[in-house]
């Protein structure tokens, strides 16, 4: 009984989220901050993940991360919603919502071909929210500071509560999601991934697995651009540009698509290097973020989570 | 119970490794007065403007270590406290600014944040710099904006925005007796451009009603390509062409204009014009109408501090300062005299941000570009004297900046408590020529 329950997802994740709200209060507070930065990277990398399951990759992330942050931001400042709760919840459902109205155009389509038509809808994006004055054109607009069940926390706590809120909203997030890749729809993602016309004959829908991937991603990737917009409190078109979907790409890539915690293990990664190489190379900073990508991938081309899966294969071996 | 002890190993080493991480970090005295500097370093805006900006200020930072700074800046440091700099790369955008803040701020625990040279970014900042508390002087950026819209209580910007640079060309032009028949303008589409189309071709509307709008051109911003544009402007026949580009673009805008003859045909006249000189050199085109967003470069006026600091920057770097190390300097100097005249009431201790906030608040000082006073905003927006010239070629070929018109800072900006672009609408009331 006590094996099986170190071995229960639900035990396991609740532990780690457990371990990590408390680490919070260890930690200081700029360092809050970036995790709680990495998670809302972590979640739109999560979507790209979600795709690459189904053997596709999308370049323009940015496009459901903008909307995401565009939505809390709109609800906070123009309708007065300030639950920072709330926002995540409804930017991921509304985000999911456009998923799913733009992915049966998009899932038409493959490899390259479906990398660049979301690339080109995040662009179009792009150059509509620069244009829009009425919601800072392309300096962007501030959004209210969050409240959580009408509380509002004093400045000092406001880090440490947002990042509570999303390690458990994330939490179970992962957990369901780690459910669903194991589901047969989850599965059959692979076997696209593996070989789509094997599947169709199979009687499995390529298309309908694409579909449903892609809002997956879609909703991910909005709450993702929610909790990123409530944490920095400033949205811009930035948000939508394609060097951050390029980030978003190259966290997944990072990670590899074996393992979800390895996601945002590679998001926090990624932002410590940005912020550190930022802080002592500010002249050369590009250059150290560059190395690492290289290196990253000559080293680790299967990314991070190979080397979860190798350490609980080996686990299991021992027993 | 091997996963626990997995667990054990993974936490103990993870905690370990953060503990020195946070160590390390932390691990810098805090004796001397801290500085976060954010400027250009990288990407198009870094060459003609965030470094000679930077080099501006690390220089005269030196100088206050070293106390060979002149009266009223000869205390070292900032009131006898040693300046460390940090500097902090402004490209990648608001978002990604906002992150470097509050690094600076959370993580480095900086005394001030002196920096930000893109409006997106002094729009961005002021509301977590408040959120924090923490002492942030904005130096360059020129959005009127970001104290008209809001206030704030640790924000100060040191340097006047942007409606001067137009409202002073504006007048220059018709001072002067130039044809303002037509005008048409190119500049980069964002807010700076924006706003800098607005109030030149509202200004010169007010002073000249019969003046008619031909062409308003809005390229994207760091696009660099602008032939189809020069194409317009030419076309366009119009007798004034407005520009606010900046950086490598208006770099790029001069070296593609002037073969095509440009700037023969019609009078150009840049709000920002004087940055990319030291840059081009001979190859900048004559007879261009220019402001430098102040009384900066070859327009500053004769004073002893403009003297020593044109002198010391020229020395070092074998250049002449333009706009951008200017305005740092300026930035540098308001936070010295906010800090030393809060240590004359606090007893000569280290002053706490509060203190130096409300001594910041309405401050007058001395700089190289003129008499600085932080008018608007409520004492937190300075106002300061413009100049505007036209380049021209001297007697031994260089390009120099000649017919120079200074306006007095009250002439060209508007009085504390009224939006520039309403006072522009209004004909300028109150103004003080």
């Amino acid at each position: 009984m006590s094996e099986k329950l170190y071995n229960n997802l639900l035990f396991q994740s609740i532990f780690l989220m457990s371990f990590l709200i408390l680490v919070g209060l260890l930690i200081p507070n700029w360092l809050v901050f970036v995790i709680t930065k990495a998670i809302a990277y972590g979640l739109v990398g999560l979507g790209i993940i979600t795709l690459m399951r189904g053997g596709l990759v999308s370049f323009g992330q940015g496009f459901v991360f903008g909307i995401g942050g565009y939505t809390a931001g709109l609800l906070g400042t123009q309708a007065g919603l300030t639950d920072a709760m709330l926002l995540l919840f409804i930017s991921f459902l509304f985000t999911g919502l456009v998923g799913l109205i733009i992915a049966p155009l998009l899932a038409r389509y493959r490899d390259i071909f479906f990398a660049m038509l979301s690339l080109a809808f995040s662009m179009v994006l792009y150059g509509i929210l620069i244009k829009i004055d009425a919601i800072g054109g392309s300096d962007g607009f501030v959004l209210p500071e969050s409240t959580y069940f009408g509380i509002k926390p004093s400045s000092e706590y406001a880090d440490y509560v947002l990042y509570v809120v999303a390690i458990i909203m994330t939490g179970f997030i992962s957990i369901l999601l780690r459910y669903y890749y194991d589901s047969t729809p989850g599965l059959i993602a692979l076997a696209v991934r593996e070989n789509e016309l094997r599947v169709e004959y199979l009687g499995s829908s390529a298309f309908n697995v694409a579909v449903l991937n892609f809002t997956i991603a879609a909703g991910l990737g909005g709450m993702g651009g929610a909790l990123n917009g409530i944490a920095l409190g400033h949205i811009d078109p930035e948000f939508t540009y394609w060097t951050t979907s390029g980030e978003f790409v190259f966290i997944s890539i990072l990670a590899g698509y074996l393992s979800v915690p390895a996601v945002f293990l590679a998001a926090l990664l990624l932002e410590l290097v940005r912020s550190f190489s930022g802080r002592y190379f500010p002249d050369t900073w590009q250059l150290i973020l560059g190395l690492f990508l290289i290196l990253s991938i000559i080293f680790i081309p299967s990314g991070i989570g190979s080397f979860f899966k190798q350490f609980f294969d080996r686990l299991k071996k021992s027993k | 119970m091997n996963f626990f002890r997995q667990c054990l190993i993974l936490t103990s080493s993870f905690l370990i490794s953060l503990l020195t991480f946070v160590g390390i970090s932390n691990a810098d005295g805090h004796k001397g007065f801290k500085l976060g500097v954010v400027t250009f370093l990288s990407g198009p805006a870094a060459e003609p403007f965030g470094v000679p900006a930077w080099n501006g200020g690390k220089l005269f930072i030196k100088l206050l270590n070293e106390g060979k700074a002149p009266a009223p800046y000869n205390k070292i440091g900032f009131g006898g406290m040693k300046i460390t700099a940090i500097p902090i790369d402004e490209s990648g955008g608001a978002t990604k600014q906002v992150q470097e803040f509050r690094n600076l701020v959370q993580r480095d625990k900086v005394d001030a944040v002196l920096g930000y040279v893109s409006s997106g970014d002094c729009m961005a900042i002021p509301s977590v710099a408040d959120e924090l508390k923490a002492l942030t002087v904005l130096y360059d950026c020129g959005t009127p904006r970001v104290f008209e819209d809001a206030s704030y209580k640790y924000v100060f910007r040191t340097a006047a925005h942007a409606a001067m640079d137009n409202i002073a060309i504006a007048k220059y032009l018709i001072e002067k007796g130039h044809d303002i028949s037509s005008i048409a303008g190119i500049n980069q589409n964002y807010a700076w451009g924006k706003d800098s189309w607005k109030d030149f071709s509202v200004s010169v509307k007010k002073l000249s009603p019969s003046s008619e709008i031909k062409n308003e051109l809005f390229p994207k911003i760091f696009s660099g390509q602008y032939g189809t544009e020069i194409s317009a402007l030419m076309n366009s026949k119009a007798k004034v062409v407005h520009s606010s580009l900046w950086g490598g673009d208006l770099q790029s805008f001069i070296l593609q204009a002037k073969p095509r003859g440009l700037f023969k045909r019609t009078q150009v006249v840049f709000s920002a014009g004087d940055h990319v000189m030291p840059g081009l050199g001979n190859k900048y085109p004559e007879g261009v109408i220019l402001g430098a967003r102040g009384q900066y470069g070859m327009m500053a006026p004769d004073t002893a501090l403009n003297k020593w600091f044109y002198k010391s920057y020229m020395d070092e770097y074998g250049v002449f300062p333009a706009q951008p190390p200017y305005r740092m300097v300026q930035g540098l100097m308001g936070l010295k005299m906010a800090i030393e005249k809060a240590m004359e009431t606090n007893g000569g201790k280290k002053p706490n941000k509060d203190e130096i906030a409300a001594a910041f608040k309405g401050l007058e000082f001395d700089s190289p570009g003129g008499l600085v006073q932080m008018r608007l905003g409520d004492g937190h927006q300075a106002i300061q004297p413009h100049a505007i010239g036209k380049t021209a070629k001297d007697k031994d070929g260089n390009i120099t900046v000649t017919d120079i018109v200074r306006y007095k800072a009250s002439c060209v900006n508007p009085p504390n408590g009224i939006k520039a672009v309403d006072w522009i609408n209004a004909g300028f009331p109150g103004a003080d020529c």
